[in-house]
């Protein structure tokens, strides 16, 4: 897997039109089944970074290829079947559905991908994740880092080549931390998934063998810093 | 997991709003299979082609009038008929079978009413292919009597069993009816036969035999008046009886004190006459007999007594008043499933806000657009098919439940199974509905912004 891009510009719109630059990124690139860690400021534009790389926004201008797809060029519906096929997402809050249990929510993610809801795919996920004996329990019945492991196994549920983690160890307790780190990891080395991990803890990005500074790739938050606050 | 079972996980989140939503559902579509298959066997009943007998011979009057006494035993009878008249039709070549019916006097217990007649009454069908069937021995004497189901089962009587000598054939008086209603007559009758449920107006009928209803004291008239009255409807002469052409009236005025004691032919009055025509060998059973039209015609160029078949005058009220009833309950159950799609709607829209961020997150996931908006549609007609399912169910089971206490108290027959066509045309109904309460929904489903809703 190779992640590329190029130029990509995005901003928002203030209440009056006025625009809000966000993203000014001449270039990125992530290698084949590299592990990287995101850091920046909160206000960065990390979250908007992991939106238009999973194509949920497409960037004003500029280029995001992932195994040679240029994903921003692609019709929406083209998009959504790319993400659900080949980038896998680990929330901060989560975001299982409440109304299914640990397997449905597995088996949910692998719904969306065109291909057939692969039951022993999801138990064996699940048992990677050491939740094998949770699999018919709700979100409410799980403890918090139970939840993000069941996130985890979602995430890798349709076989992705590009994971990508939005804070995934800011809402568990620091036991949970480390093992949901390492389960990550070892998870995507293990299927050869690329990793672009984003935190704002410097002890979790130290683990990381490649550490991008959002400052330094993002010309807005150049700007923003160098004005002396986040955006 | 496919989209109905995604929508089913998402209905189950919201089990008790989903619950009385397509429970709201539910009640309406019971309602209109209800009304449906009730108006149904109401329909059927009335539009039959015969009821054992093709037409009722009374005096002039209102039809319909002599069709509901006669066959439901609703209404006051009109005027009577004399004896005689029923003896020309019974001696009419063109005639199969006439069969008096001679009505007026209630049971003391129960207050049911009470038919003189004959026992070639309880040959005829009483609906199509449908013959009495009769415990006991019947008509054997003038004071006998063969009672209905309900007459039976509500008053507790009984034939003899000649098993049991103890238990003795039930007795009773009648009440007379009229002026007079709360007189009571002396001659006691003898249940000698009880029919096995109909489910018709014969179920809460007590039938005895002419003879002894022309035996009771207080049937019979001054000679005098019942002259009177005849040669006022034979204007042309009385058949067969040209002495009483002759006869004063006044002359035969009882003299003070004195009873009068039996009666001759002529002095008798029938209220009804049950008239089957004659028809060819290979003529179809459920077809009217040929001659039936002519027949009628006949009676209607005269001015003494009517025939009327007594369908049809139970179908023009069918037609004129009960089929606009069905038709304004129909509406109506028809307006309480929209309003119930309206809650659907309602129901679903609300949950949307709260739901931003699930749909967020199954787009986030790969989910399209027409998916999550799949998803919502697939809800909305889950919750009305559902609902609507489950109503088709309540309203069989409601007619189950109501079938024999509308057949006891109306004389209806209602199959609890009946399946009305127009049943059909309710779930593809609720398909329509579902899909049209579904859409904004879906709308708002389909138009999330994932990034704003998964920042929320």
């Amino acid at each position: 897997m190779s992640l590329l891009l190029e130029r990509v510009e995005k901003s928002y719109r203030e209440p009056d039109g006025t625009p809000l630059p966000i993203l000014d990124i001449e270039n990125f690139q992530l290698g084949d089944a590299e592990q990287v860690a995101l850091v920046g400021e909160s206000g960065g534009g990390k979250t908007t970074l992991l939106n238009v790389i999973s194509g949920i926004s497409t960037p004003d201008s500029g280029r995001v290829v992932i195994d040679g797809v240029e994903i921003n060029a692609l019709p929406e519906v083209a998009r959504d079947r790319f993400r659900a096929e080949r980038i896998g997402f680990v929330f901060q809050t989560f975001n299982l559905l409440a109304a299914f249990s640990a397997l449905e929510n597995v088996l949910l993610g692998m719904s969306f991908g065109g291909g057939k809801a692969d039951r022993v795919r999801a138990l064996e996920l699940l048992d990677r994740v050491g939740l094998s004996k949770r699999a018919s329990h709700r979100p409410g019945q799980l403890s918090v880092g139970e939840q993000q492991r069941v996130a985890v196994a979602r995430a890798l549920a349709n076989r992705p080549s590009l994971l990508l983690a939005d804070e995934p160890t800011a809402s568990v307790d620091i036991a949970n931390q480390e093992n949901i780190l390492t389960l990550i990891r070892e998870a995507c080395l293990a299927d050869n998934v690329s990793l672009l991990l984003v935190t704002h803890s410097p002890d979790i990005a130290s683990r990381f063998g490649r550490v991008a500074r959002l400052d330094e790739i993002n010309r807005v938050a150049q700007t923003t810093a160098a004005a002396g606050g986040p955006a | 997991m496919n989209l109905l079972s995604i929508a089913y996980k998402s209905i189950k989140q919201r089990a008790l709003s989903s619950s009385l939503t397509s429970l709201s559902v539910a009640l309406g579509v019971m309602l209109m299979v209800t009304v449906l298959v009730i108006h149904g066997i109401i329909d059927r009943m009335f539009s039959q082609q015969t009821i054992g007998y093709e037409l009722i011979v009374g005096r002039k009057g209102s039809g319909l009038q002599l069709v509901l006494n006669t066959v439901y035993r609703l209404k006051q009878p009109i005027e009577n008929l004399p004896y005689l008249y029923y003896l020309e039709l019974k001696n009419d070549p063109r005639v199969e079978d006439a069969v008096p019916f001679a009505l007026g006097d209630f049971t003391k217990e129960g207050g049911f009413p009470i038919i003189g007649t004959v026992s070639d009454y309880f040959v005829l069908d009483y609906a199509p292919d449908h013959k009495f069937k009769i415990r006991g021995s019947g008509f054997r004497d003038s004071f006998d009597a063969i009672i209905g189901s309900e007459v039976a089962r509500e008053n507790g009587w009984r034939v003899d069993d000649p098993n049991t000598p103890e238990n003795e054939a039930s007795t009773f008086k009648l009440v007379h009816g009229g002026a007079e209603s709360d007189h009571e007559h002396d001659e006691v009758f003898t249940v000698r036969g009880v029919m096995q449920k109909t489910g018709t107006p014969n179920d809460k009928t007590v039938f005895i035999h002419l003879n002894g209803f022309y035996a009771i004291a207080g049937h019979d008239r001054p000679p005098n008046e019942t002259l009177t009255k005849l040669k006022a409807f034979y204007t042309e002469g009385i058949p067969g009886r040209p002495d009483l052409d002759q006869t004063d009236p006044e002359t035969l005025k009882p003299k003070p004190g004195e009873h009068i004691h039996g009666m001759e032919d002529w002095q008798k009055e029938v209220t009804a006459v049950l008239v089957n025509c004659k028809r060819p060998p290979d003529w179809p059973a459920d077809a009217a007999s040929p001659q039936l039209g002519d027949f009628e015609a006949e009676f209607k160029r005269g001015f003494k007594a009517q025939a009327v078949n007594p369908i049809v005058p139970m179908r023009e009220l069918m037609q004129d008043i009960v089929g606009n009833i069905r038709k304004v309950l129909v509406v109506m159950t028809g307006l309480i499933i929209i309003v119930s799609g309206v809650s659907i709607f309602v129901s679903i829209y609300n949950s949307m806000s709260d739901r931003r961020r699930e749909i967020a997150v199954m787009r986030a996931l790969g989910a399209q657009r027409r998916t999550v908006f799949s998803i919502i549609l697939a809800e909305s007609l889950l919750l009305c098919v559902g609902g609507g399912v489950v109503g088709v169910l309540m309203g069989h089971g409601l007619v189950f439940a109501v079938a024999p206490y509308v057949a006891a108290q109306s004389g209806l027959l209602i199959d609890p199974f009946a399946f009305e066509p127009m049943e059909l045309s309710v779930l593809p109904g609720l398909i329509v509905l579902a899909s049209l309460v579904g859409i904004v929904p879906g709308l708002t489903a389909y138009r999330t912004d994932v990034a704003k809703a998964l920042a929320e």
